[in-house]
C-alpha cells in the first residue's frame, strides 16, 4: 500500500532534517509514500485560533486531495497530525462546520467523504512495519545511546490513536528496536512552550529548561522529539534557557533521524550535521560507527 | 379460526379489562377514561372499568366482585409491569374460582405513561397494547403451578466477611451450610486490614472470632482452596460440585504447627506473599496469616523443589514426624451437594494503580496502594507494623490521593464509597505511627454514614492536611531544590484556583473497587446477571437488593457494588434471611410456563438438546423422540424457537397466543 504523504510547512522550513530522515527511513524499510500534489497549510496555530471555520476549510483541502487516490496520510508533524484529526472529528460531530466545509470544498470542485485515515508516522512504523522488522534492517546499532523520549503534546492528546495520552511509549519501542536505551523520563507529554517563547519569553524558556535539565539530570545524551515546534524551541533556545538558569547542553533530534542512522543513512544526508548542540561528540562517545 | 368458536356458545370468551390510573402515574399521561371506553368496544369485553388503584383491596374486590356478577372468564388488567404486580392479580382471579392464567397484563405504567410525554400518543399506544392482551387472552388455557420440595442447606460462596455472616447467621438458625472459599483461608480483604473506620477498632479482633466460630461451627462445612466448578437444578433443589484443590497437606491431619514451615530446605522465603501484597516474602509451604481459618498450611507447587525437581530432601515430612500431614502425591478431588439456595459473596478487587500511568505505580517505589499501606500499618504486616519505605526510613510527609480508578471516564466511572473514608483513616493511622505531615487529594469528600462526618471533622483536627483537586500526576521531577530527592504531587486546588506541586516521601493511592477478574465467569456458571460494569444484578436496587433474577441465588456483600463493612454484613444477613425464608417454606411453587415436545410432530433430530441451557432435554432411544423434563425446565423458551419442525410447545407462550397479540398490536381499529 502506497500512503498519501503530506510534508506541511515545518518540514520544507524548520523542520528540514525530519523530512529528509523520514524519507530516508521510510527508503529503507520499504514504505511507500507519495507526496499529495498541491498540498496546502494544514490550517494550524493561526488559523485554528482566528478562524476556526477556514482552518477546518483547509484541513480539510488536504484531505480530500489525499482520498483521492489513498487510504491514509501520513502527517509527521505534529500540528498537521492534530489539525487534520481534529478536522475529520469536527466534521464528524457538528452538522453546520460539515456544511461550510462542503461549500468551500465545492467551490473548487473537490469532495471529501472522510474515507481517508489519519497516520502518525510513529504508528505507521510501530504497527505497519514493526520493531522486530526495523530491528533485522539495522546497519548501525546505537550501542546503548541514552534517550529522553519527548513526545510533546499534540500526537496523545486529545486524540491517542494509537498510544497512551499520559505515558506513550512508540518511540521508545522504536528506538530499543536499533539498540538505543531510554532513560526515566516524566516529562515526556509536558508542555514545551508552544510560541510562548514569543508572546511571555520568562515562561517560554522556563518551560524550555525544565524540559531539557530533567533529561539531562536523568542520563539522557539525547532528547528525540516528534514535534518540529519542540524540536525548534528545545533547540533554538537552549542556550537562551541555560543563561536564565543553569547551562544545558543535550543535542535534540528528529526520533527519525535516529531510525535513518541507523538504518544506514549518512549523517549529512539527515541533518546531523545542522544541531546547534553538536551531535558528534556523542556519537564518538559511543562508538556508534555511522556513515 | 379459533377466534370465531370463542365468541359463543355455552364457553363464550368474556373478557373483564380494568385501567388502573396509578394515583398520577398512568392517569397524568394516558387518558383512562378514553381507554376504558375504547376497551369496552372490543370484541368479547364484557365489562370496562377504570379506578384509581386496581392493586388496592377495592380494586381487587372490584374484579372479584364483577367475575361473580358478569360471569367472566378472562382478565386484562392494565397498570404496572407484571414484575410488579401479576402475582397479586392472578391470586384475585384464584379467590374469585377463576384459573389464575386466564389473566393478562398489560404494562402502560413502564411500557407507556413513564415513558412518553404526549398524552394522546401515549392513550393511542395503550389502546394498541390493550387490543393485543384482549385478544391474546382469549386464548389462554387454565395451567397449574407444580409445587416442589426444598432442600434446607445453603451454599455460601465466598468466605470474607459477608460470607463468615451469612453463613453463621444460617448456622446458627439450624441449617447445613456448606461455606466454599477458593483461597486457602476465610477472611478476605478484611482480614488484611489493620483498623476499621469510623471507630478505629482492630480488625482481626472482630474478625477472627467469627473466622474461628465458621471453623468450628458443627452446621458449617468449610471448604477452602475449594471452588464450585459446576451447578445445575432450580430452586430448592440446586446440585453443585465443589473442586478441591490439592493442598499437598492432609486437612485432617495437620494441627497447625508450622514445624513444616521452620524446617523447609528454604532458610528465607523467596515468593511474594500473597497475603502481604508482595511486601515480604513466602515459603513453599505457608500459613497465609497467624489468625487463618483453618490452621493447615498450603504447599505451592510451583515454588516447591520436590515438584520442581523431584529431589528435594523434604525436611517438611521429617519436621511432620508421626503426623505424616504432608502428602505430595494429593490430587484435586470433588465432591458433589445438594442444596436449597445459594449466597454469592464473592467480593471485588482493587484497581490496578499500573492502568494509570499517572498515578506513578509501579514507576516509582515509594508509591503504595491503599491496601499495601494497610499491611505496612497491620502488626503481623511486612513491617510488623512501622510505615517505612522501601529503603527502610520513615516518610515525614505522606500524600494519599483518593479516586484511584474511581469517577474516572478513562477507567471506572463510579463512586468506590470506600476510599474517602478508608483515607481518612490511613491518615490517622499514618500519623499515629509516623507523625507525618499527611496530605489528602480529593475531589468531594463522601462521607454518609454513622459517625463517618464526626471522623472527618476529627481529622480535620488533628491537622491533617485537605486538597480539594484531581492530582494530574505523581513524579520525581524536582523544579525546587526543595523537591529534590520527592515525589511530587501536582493537582489543581480548585478551592485556592492555582496549582499546587506538593513535595513527599510517600504516596499512597486509595484505590476503587472492582469487581472481581472472573466475575463474568462466575455470572454464568450460576446463572445470575451483572450490570454492565461487572457487579453482579440484584433483582430490584431498592426493592430486592440482595435476590436475582434467578430464584432461590442471593447475592450480598461487595460483589454486588462496592460497599463497606456495616453495608456488607447488613446485606449478608439480609441474603440469610432471604435464604431462610425460602427453605423454611419447606416447599416452592414454579411457574408452569414449561415446554413440552408434541410427539407426534418431533421428527427426532436432536437440535434441542443442545440448546437447552438446564440439561432439561433428553432423547428416549425407543420413541426416538426429544423428551423434556418439566421438573429441570425453566421455561426460557429457546428450545421452542430453534425446533425445526416446530414441534415444542411452550405453556402460556403458544404458537397461537403470540400470533394472537402480534395480531392485536398490528390491527388497526
Amino acid at each position: 500500500m502506497k500512503y498519501a504523504y503530506y510534508p506541511g510547512c515545518s518540514l520544507r522550513g524548520t523542520g528540514r532534517a525530519y523530512e529528509e530522515s523520514l524519507l530516508a527511513v521510510f527508503r529503507a524499510l520499504e514504505v511507500e509514500v507519495e507526496e499529495i500534489d498541491d498540498w496546502n497549510c494544514c490550517g494550524a496555530t493561526t488559523y485554528m485560533s482566528v478562524d476556526e471555520l477556514t482552518s477546518y476549510a483547509l484541513a480539510s483541502r488536504n484531505l480530500a486531495l489525499a482520498e483521492r487516490d489513498h487510504s491514509e496520510i501520513i502527517a509527521p508533524c505534529a500540528a498537521c497530525y492534530l489539525v487534520l484529526n481534529k478536522t475529520q472529528h469536527y466534521i464528524r460531530d457538528y452538522p453546520d462546520i460539515k456544511l461550510v466545509v462542503t461549500r468551500a470544498l465545492d467551490a473548487i470542485g473537490l469532495k471529501y467523504h472522510d474515507k481517508v485515515r489519519v497516520r502518525h508516522p510513529l504508528d505507521v512504523l510501530l504497527n505497519d512495519v514493526g520493531p522486530k522488522a526495523i530491528a533485522a534492517k539495522v546497519k548501525v546499532p546505537l550501542n546503548g545511546l541514552k534517550i529522553a523520549p519527548y513526545y510533546g503534546c499534540q500526537i496523545v492528546r486529545p486524540y491517542s490513536t494509537f498510544d497512551d495520552q499520559g505515558d506513550p511509549t512508540s518511540m521508545e519501542r522504536l528506538l530499543e528496536a536499533c539498540g538505543a536505551k531510554t532513560v526515566h523520563y516524566p516529562l515526556k507529554t509536558t508542555c514545551c512552550g508552544g510560541s510562548q517563547k514569543g508572546t511571555l519569553p520568562e515562561v517560554g524558556l522556563d518551560l524550555i529548561h525544565y524540559l531539557l535539565s530533567e533529561a539531562q539530570k536523568n542520563g539522557a545524551e539525547v532528547i528525540t522529539t516528534v514535534c518540529p515546534l519542540c524540536q525548534f524551541n528545545l533547540e533554538s533556545f537552549q542556550k537562551e534557557a541555560g543563561d536564565r538558569h543553569h547551562p544545558t547542553a543535550v543535542p535534540v533530534l528528529y526520533f527519525s533521524q535516529l531510525l535513518a542512522l541507523a538504518l544506514g543513512a549518512p549523517a549529512d544526508a539527515i541533518g546531523l550535521q545542522r544541531g546547534f548542540v553538536p551531535i558528534g561528540p556523542v556519537f564518538a562517545n559511543k562508538e556508534i560507527a555511522y556513515a | 379460526m379459533p377466534e370465531i368458536s370463542l365468541l359463543s356458545g355455552p364457553e363464550a370468551v368474556r373478557v373483564g379489562f380494568y385501567v388502573c390510573h396509578c394515583g398520577t402515574n398512568i392517569g397524568g399521561t394516558v387518558d383512562v377514561k378514553a381507554l376504558a371506553g375504547y376497551a369496552a368496544s372490543l370484541p368479547r369485553v364484557a365489562v370496562s372499568r377504570d379506578y384509581k388503584y386496581m392493586c388496592s383491596d377495592p380494586g381487587q374486590a372490584l374484579i372479584e366482585q364483577d367475575i361473580a356478577d358478569h360471569k367472566l372468564n378472562r382478565v386484562v388488567v392494565a397498570s404496572c409491569s407484571p414484575l410488579l404486580h401479576e402475582a397479586t392479580f392472578r391470586r384475585a382471579l384464584g379467590r374469585a374460582g377463576l384459573n389464575p392464567f386466564f389473566l393478562q397484563m398489560v404494562n402502560i405504567r413502564e411500557h407507556v405513561s413513564w415513558v412518553h410525554l404526549d398524552k394522546k400518543a401515549a392513550t393511542e399506544k395503550a389502546q394498541d397494547l390493550v387490543r393485543a392482551a384482549v385478544r391474546r387472552v382469549a386464548l389462554h388455557k387454565p395451567l397449574q403451578k407444580r409445587r416442589v420440595d426444598i432442600n434446607p442447606s445453603v451454599l455460601v460462596v465466598g468466605g470474607g466477611i459477608a460470607g463468615i455472616h451469612a453463613a453463621l447467621t444460617l448456622a446458627d438458625a439450624g441449617k447445613q451450610v456448606y461455606l466454599v472459599e477458593r483461597e486457602p483461608t476465610i477472611g478476605g480483604h478484611m482480614a488484611m486490614f489493620d483498623k476499621t473506620f469510623p471507630t478505629l477498632d482492630c480488625a482481626a479482633c472482630i474478625l477472627t472470632p467469627k473466622m474461628t466460630a465458621v471453623g468450628s461451627h458443627p452446621n458449617i462445612k468449610l471448604w477452602t482452596y475449594s471452588e464450585v466448578v459446576k451447578v445445575d437444578g432450580y430452586v430448592g433443589n440446586y446440585k453443585v460440585q465443589v473442586k478441591h484443590k490439592p493442598r499437598y497437606v492432609i486437612d485432617d491431619l495437620c494441627i497447625g504447627c508450622q514445624e513444616c514451615i521452620a524446617a523447609c530446605v528454604y532458610k528465607e522465603g523467596k515468593t511474594p506473599d500473597e497475603f502481604n501484597l508482595g511486601l515480604s516474602k513466602r515459603k513453599p509451604v505457608y500459613l497465609p496469616f497467624p489468625q487463618a481459618v483453618p490452621q493447615k498450611v498450603v504447599i505451592d507447587r510451583d515454588t516447591c523443589i520436590e515438584f520442581k525437581s523431584g529431589k528435594c530432601k523434604k525436611t517438611c515430612i521429617e519436621a511432620c514426624g508421626d503426623r505424616l500431614a504432608i502428602d505430595f502425591k494429593q490430587k484435586e478431588t470433588f465432591d458433589e451437594i445438594e442444596i436449597g439456595a445459594i449466597i454469592l459473596t464473592t467480593g471485588f478487587k482493587t484497581f490496578a494503580p499500573e492502568r494509570n500511568p499517572y498515578s506513578g505505580y509501579g514507576r516509582y517505589p515509594n508509591v503504595y496502594t491503599s491496601l499495601e499501606v494497610e499491611r505496612l500499618i497491620n502488626a503481623s504486616g511486612p513491617t510488623g507494623g512501622e510505615v517505612i519505605l522501601r529503603d527502610g526510613k520513615k516518610p515525614a510527609s505522606v500524600g494519599i490521593i483518593h479516586c484511584v480508578g474511581s469517577r474516572d471516564a478513562n477507567t471506572n466511572r463510579w463512586c468506590s464509597k470506600v476510599c474517602c473514608m478508608y483515607s481518612l483513616k490511613l491518615a490517622h493511622l499514618i500519623k499515629e505511627h509516623t507523625g507525618a505531615e499527611v496530605f489528602n487529594f480529593y475531589i468531594d469528600m463522601r462521607t454518609p454514614g454513622k459517625g463517618y462526618e464526626e471522623f472527618y471533622d476529627r481529622l480535620l483536627d488533628e491537622g491533617v492536611h485537605f486538597v480539594r483537586g484531581r492530582v494530574a500526576e505523581v513524579s520525581d521531577w524536582a523544579v525546587h531544590p526543595s523537591e529534590e530527592g520527592k515525589l511530587v504531587i501536582r493537582a489543581e486546588d480548585t478551592l485556592a484556583g492555582f496549582v499546587r506541586r506538593i513535595p513527599v516521601d510517600m504516596v499512597v493511592l486509595s484505590v476503587g473497587l472492582e469487581p472481581q477478574a472472573d466475575a463474568q465467569d462466575v455470572r454464568r456458571l450460576f446463572n445470575i446477571s451483572c450490570a454492565s460494569e461487572g457487579w453482579f444484578l440484584e433483582r430490584h436496587p431498592k426493592l430486592a437488593p440482595v435476590s436475582t433474577f434467578t430464584e432461590g441465588i442471593y447475592i450480598a456483600g461487595a460483589c454486588q457494588g462496592p460497599k463497606d463493612i456495616p453495608d456488607s454484613v447488613a446485606q449478608a444477613g439480609a441474603a440469610a434471611a432471604e435464604a431462610l425464608a425460602l427453605i423454611d417454606a419447606k416447599s416452592v411453587e414454579l411457574e408452569p410456563y414449561t415446554a413440552s415436545i408434541l410427539e407426534e410432530e418431533c421428527s427426532g433430530c436432536k437440535s434441542c438438546i443442545s440448546l437447552c441451557p438446564y440439561q432439561a432435554i433428553a432423547f428416549v432411544e425407543e420413541k426416538k423422540r426429544a423428551y423434556i423434563n418439566e421438573v429441570l425446565c425453566k421455561g426460557c423458551g429457546t428450545c421452542v424457537a430453534g425446533c425445526p419442525s416446530g414441534s415444542i410447545k411452550q405453556n402460556f407462550f403458544e404458537d397461537e397466543e403470540i400470533f394472537e397479540e402480534i395480531e392485536g398490536v398490528l390491527a388497526y381499529a
